[in-house]
């Protein structure tokens, strides 16, 4: 039984990790022809023409610069949320979480038209103004907030209401309660939420096709490169992309099973 | 306490970025050019009904090959030491932090008459075989992109069984064919629901995969949107009739869904 | 080619640098002063249209900048369709747009661009007579032509031994499956009406329906509908055979030498112009202006000719443009094909609307029914109460 099932997940993790592996391999194809399935040769000349490429460079600047803001002000707003919606009772929490499933129910294109439709009507009535980083950072802003309400509510949830209300007997005033009670429990949360809006915000194509005017971000020039002759620069970057995310997840996941052990150590010297 | 007051902004974000656009979605599929009430859009959709069919097919099979292939996965990951689950999990979360388009295109490269595995088969002395632009290559693509949504929730569910459940279905004489059908799986339903939905919707909807791996010829609901908006049959009034449909039809669908989940649990396992 | 790029590129840099002593030749035109500076100007054009700084050649858009200080946002798209439903759509201020002939005059028709001032564009001078006051911007008020060219068939000449000189050839089953298509409405169904005899601006409605029906005969042949993907299809040899534009003959064969490229002599063809154009409203004409008049300019035009191989209404361009080029009949064709060949003029409206319909049929497969539409929905919503109410049922008696 344990080798099928060994054998199984090494079939299924080949199906997950073959392409990407392919894609990086050919990244180092010293091709001239731009075909993509011959090898002939290593050579690093696609990331040194992707590194002169300005425009790549543009609109990796405005995706960090979009992904950024998007996941602050999502972050700030979805948790005043989430503590807001924690307060309600029953009936009105369910239907402000029904209004917030809706844009993870919804398919991206139809969140997509749907601003693009409202952006374009205010740009219209506003004479004509063009949509650009503005509004796709309304438009990531919009998608991210539910995930980091997900994610800060059962924080809140598995917090004990009675303490934000001693500290305030104690003589805090509500902010200070705030901040030095409430903030340090649901920090955890809030964290996973805005590390979850920066990477949706990085990753979105869909939405940001229809909201985007004539700004780029990464994953519409990558689109744009895919209809045209594709160049092998394109494999260069999907490797620096996933390089960039290997080392990041690595650094996460370290940190983490340091905390653990921490935290394992010092339950056994209490 | 006024920590209601608190979601005050959010609750006006909302309604200004999600309620307000779907109304004008409305508006727009009800009205013609000159903004004056018809139903025509709404009427002309039926015309697109193979494309319906066709991505609710196609969606409908990926969802069922990233179940019937996801959930095993999630069984043996659930089943083995903590400290490898979370090690396999990442594993199954790493592909999904690079771009879909990437992923996908990575995908062509492979599929191609001329592409990695015909050359592979061709040395092999096995004959070419044609795998891209085709209906096998979209759902392929589909696969591919979404099943570590199937797989996360499931996962998530399957280990909050509680083994001794499992081990009291074992006392009590079931065999391992019983304990699966009559514990284990009913008990991951949640897991279940929550995995068809998250690959169905965006599969269901996709206008990216049809278009690199279906070779414009297998067109599905999003490439028919995205014609009537940025592409080459301008009519953002049809584009909105045919966004109402789906949005119907995928309300639907959740709905079948969500009768098959009895437990309270709200979405099942939600991903982190 | 490549090299021949590059030698122009570095002529053209070599130039600038010393232009005001070596061109102080009574020939060149005053220059109007440049516009503001620092501004951005977005310019929205085809796909591999412009000579862009890989291997050596000059990078248009960046020598612009360096000339005169305007910044370039430069994006792309790949039908003229698409363009269309940009601008249309609103919410994306364009500076620049490239469409091709019978866009242009819809574009003028429903205004949506703008007149020019040609007092800013004084390189028009080097435009020839004969691509001046064309039928889609009689007056020439409108627009500036950037390239023109013609339709042909490109194969692999690997496996079609055959001469390729009618249409027809894109529907023998021999080459099932290995075919490509243009995805894009007027090239598409102007390939049928010239295998049918018809004209390219019929208002038949019989016509265009017949011509839908030879499409999708030829649909199951199809391998897929691209436009700039062909490159990529046809150089790695996943397609044998696909109409495009004489223009990319180059690229294709330089790619891949097996790659061929004819005219069907036998039928007609299409014969294009792209002219450049300012959008209404946009927010930086003067700086646009000046764009145009920079592309104009023979050595920019030569070098982006150069790059992109379709061929230029400019004789001062071609004079520096390598002779084999310029001999070549795919590029500069015959009197006697230029002849046969039709342009696209901008259709009425519900001939494009026909159009519209037609084009969403072939490629969806032919006309749904409405029917089936609703009984799908209605067969899920019936599943979904039928659930509901078992369900309450088998609670009721539970509870009895």
């Amino acid at each position: 039984m344990k080798t099928i099932s060994r054998i199984y997940s090494a079939i299924l993790f080949l199906f997950l990790y073959a392409p990407i592996f392919v894609l990086i391999v050919f990244s180092f194809n010293n091709s001239t022809t731009m075909s993509r399935s011959v090898w002939s040769g290593f050579s690093f000349k696609w990331y040194a023409q992707l590194i002169q490429d300005g425009m790549l460079l543009n609109a990796l600047k405005n995706t960090l610069i979009i992904a950024v803001v998007a996941a602050i002000i999502s972050t700030v707003l979805g948790t005043a949320a989430a503590i807001g919606i924690n307060g309600m009772n029953k009936w009105m929490k369910r239907m402000v979480m029904n209004v917030t499933n809706l844009p993870m129910v919804n398919p991206d294109i139809v969140t997509g038209v749907s601003l693009m439709l409202l952006f374009v009507f205010v740009a219209k009535s506003m004479g004509n103004v063009s949509l650009g980083m503005f509004s796709l950072i309304l438009a990531h802003i919009t998608f991210c907030l539910p995930y980091v309400i997900l994610s800060v509510m059962p924080k809140l949830r598995q917090m004990d209401s009675h303490l934000y209300e001693a500290a305030q007997d104690l003589g805090c005033s509500p902010a200070l309660a705030f901040f030095k009670v409430v903030l340090p429990e649901i920090v955890p949360g809030v964290v996973t939420g805005m590390i979850m809006a920066f990477t949706l915000s990085i990753d979105d194509f869909v939405i940001s096709y229809f909201t985007s005017g004539t700004t780029q971000t990464l994953p519409i020039f990558i689109y744009s490169m895919t209809r045209k002759r594709i160049s092998p620069e394109i494999n260069a970057l999907s490797t620096l992309l996933f390089g960039t995310i290997m080392v990041l997840l690595i650094i996460v996941n370290f940190r983490q099973s340091k905390d653990k052990k921490a935290e394992e150590n010092l339950m056994e010297e209490a | 306490m006024k920590a209601k007051s608190a979601a005050a902004p959010y609750a006006a974000w909302m309604s200004i970025f999600i309620i307000v656009p779907m109304i004008l979605v409305v508006i727009f599929a009800f009205t013609d050019k000159s903004g004056a009430f018809t139903l025509k859009n709404i009427a002309e959709v039926g015309q697109y009904s193979n494309v319906f069919l066709r991505s609710i097919w196609l969606g409908a099979l990926a969802t069922v090959i990233s179940l019937v292939l996801g959930y095993p996965l999630a069984y043996i990951i659930s089943h083995i030491s903590a400290r490898r689950q979370s090690m396999m999990i990442m594993l199954v979360m790493l592909p999904m932090w690079m771009n879909f388009l990437l992923r996908t295109y990575a995908w062509m490269t492979l599929l191609e008459d001329n592409g990695i595995i015909n050359s592979l088969l061709a040395s092999f002395g096995i004959g070419k075989l044609h795998l891209i632009n085709t209906q096998g290559a979209v759902v392929l693509g589909m696969v591919y992109n979404y099943i570590p949504y199937m797989i996360l929730p499931l996962y998530s569910v399957l280990t909050k069984i509680d083994s001794s459940v499992i081990e009291a279905a074992q006392d009590l004489g079931a065999n391992q064919v019983k304990v699966f059908s009559k514990v284990t799986f009913p008990m991951s339903m949640p897991g279940v629901i929550s995995g068809i939905t998250m690959v169905f919707v965006p599969a269901v909807s996709t206008f990216i995969i049809s278009k690199m791996l279906g070779g414009g010829a297998n067109l599905m609901i999003g490439d028919l949107i995205d014609m009537q908006f940025l592409g080459s049959a301008y009519n953002p009034n049809l584009g909105s009739a045919i966004s109402l449909v789906l949005m119907v039809l995928i309300l639907i669908c959740m709905g079948i869904m969500n009768q098959f989940d009895d437990g309270e649990s709200n979405g099942g396992g939600m991903m982190i | 080619m490549k090299k021949t790029i590059a030698a122009l590129a570095a002529a053209v840099l070599l130039a600038t640098s010393v232009s005001p002593l070596a061109f102080a030749s009574s020939e060149e035109p005053e220059q109007p002063a440049v516009p503001n500076t620092g501004v951005t100007i977005n310019v929205y054009n085809w796909g591999e249209y412009i000579s862009n700084g890989v291997d050596d050649t000059l990078d248009v858009n960046k020598e612009f900048t360096k000339r005169t200080g305007i910044n370039v946002n430069y994006t792309t798209f790949d039908s003229n369709e698409s363009l269309y439903s940009k601008l249309a759509n609103g919410g994306a201020n364009y500076d620049i747009i490239i469409p091709s002939d019978y866009m242009i005059s819809k574009l003028i028709d429903e205004g949506m661009i703008e007149k020019l001032d040609f007092s800013n564009i004084p390189n028009f001078q080097y435009i020839d007579e004969q691509f001046r006051n064309q039928k889609y911007d009689e007056t020439n008020a409108y627009s500036v032509p950037y390239t023109w060219g013609v339709v042909g068939i490109f194969y692999n000449k690997k496996y079609v031994k055959e001469p390729v000189d009618s249409w027809k050839i894109l529907w023998d089953k021999k080459y099932a499956g290995k075919i490509l298509m243009f995805d894009n409405p007027r090239d598409s169904f102007g390939i049928a009406q010239k295998i049918l005899g018809y004209s390219y601006n019929s208002t038949n409605v019989e016509e265009w329906e017949n011509a839908a029906k030879l499409l999708k005969e030829q649909k199951p042949l199809v391998q897929a509908y691209v436009m700039d993907q062909i490159f990529d299809k046809m150089s790695s040899g996943d397609a044998w055979l696909a109409p495009y534009y004489a223009g990319d003959a180059a690229t294709l064969v330089e790619d891949n030498p097996d790659i061929g490229f004819a005219i069907p002599t036998k039928e007609g063809t299409n014969f294009f112009v792209d002219a450049i154009c300012i959008p209404t409203g946009a927010q930086h004409k003067k700086e646009a202006e000046a764009y145009i008049n920079f592309l104009c300019d023979p050595e920019i035009a030569a070098a982006n000719m150069d790059y992109i191989g379709y061929s230029t209404p400019e004789t001062a361009a071609k004079k520096l443009l390598p002779e084999e080029t310029v001999n070549n009949p795919i590029y500069y064709p015959e009197e006697s094909i230029l002849k046969k060949s039709e342009t696209y003029v901008n259709l009425p409206d519900d001939t494009n609307m026909l159009l519209d319909t037609l084009w969403a049929e072939v490629k969806m497969g032919g006309p749904g029914q409405t029917a089936t539409l609703v009984a799908v929905l209605l067969g899920f919503l019936l599943l979904y109460i039928g659930i509901v109410i078992y369900k309450k049922v088998k609670v009721k008696r539970e509870l009895q």
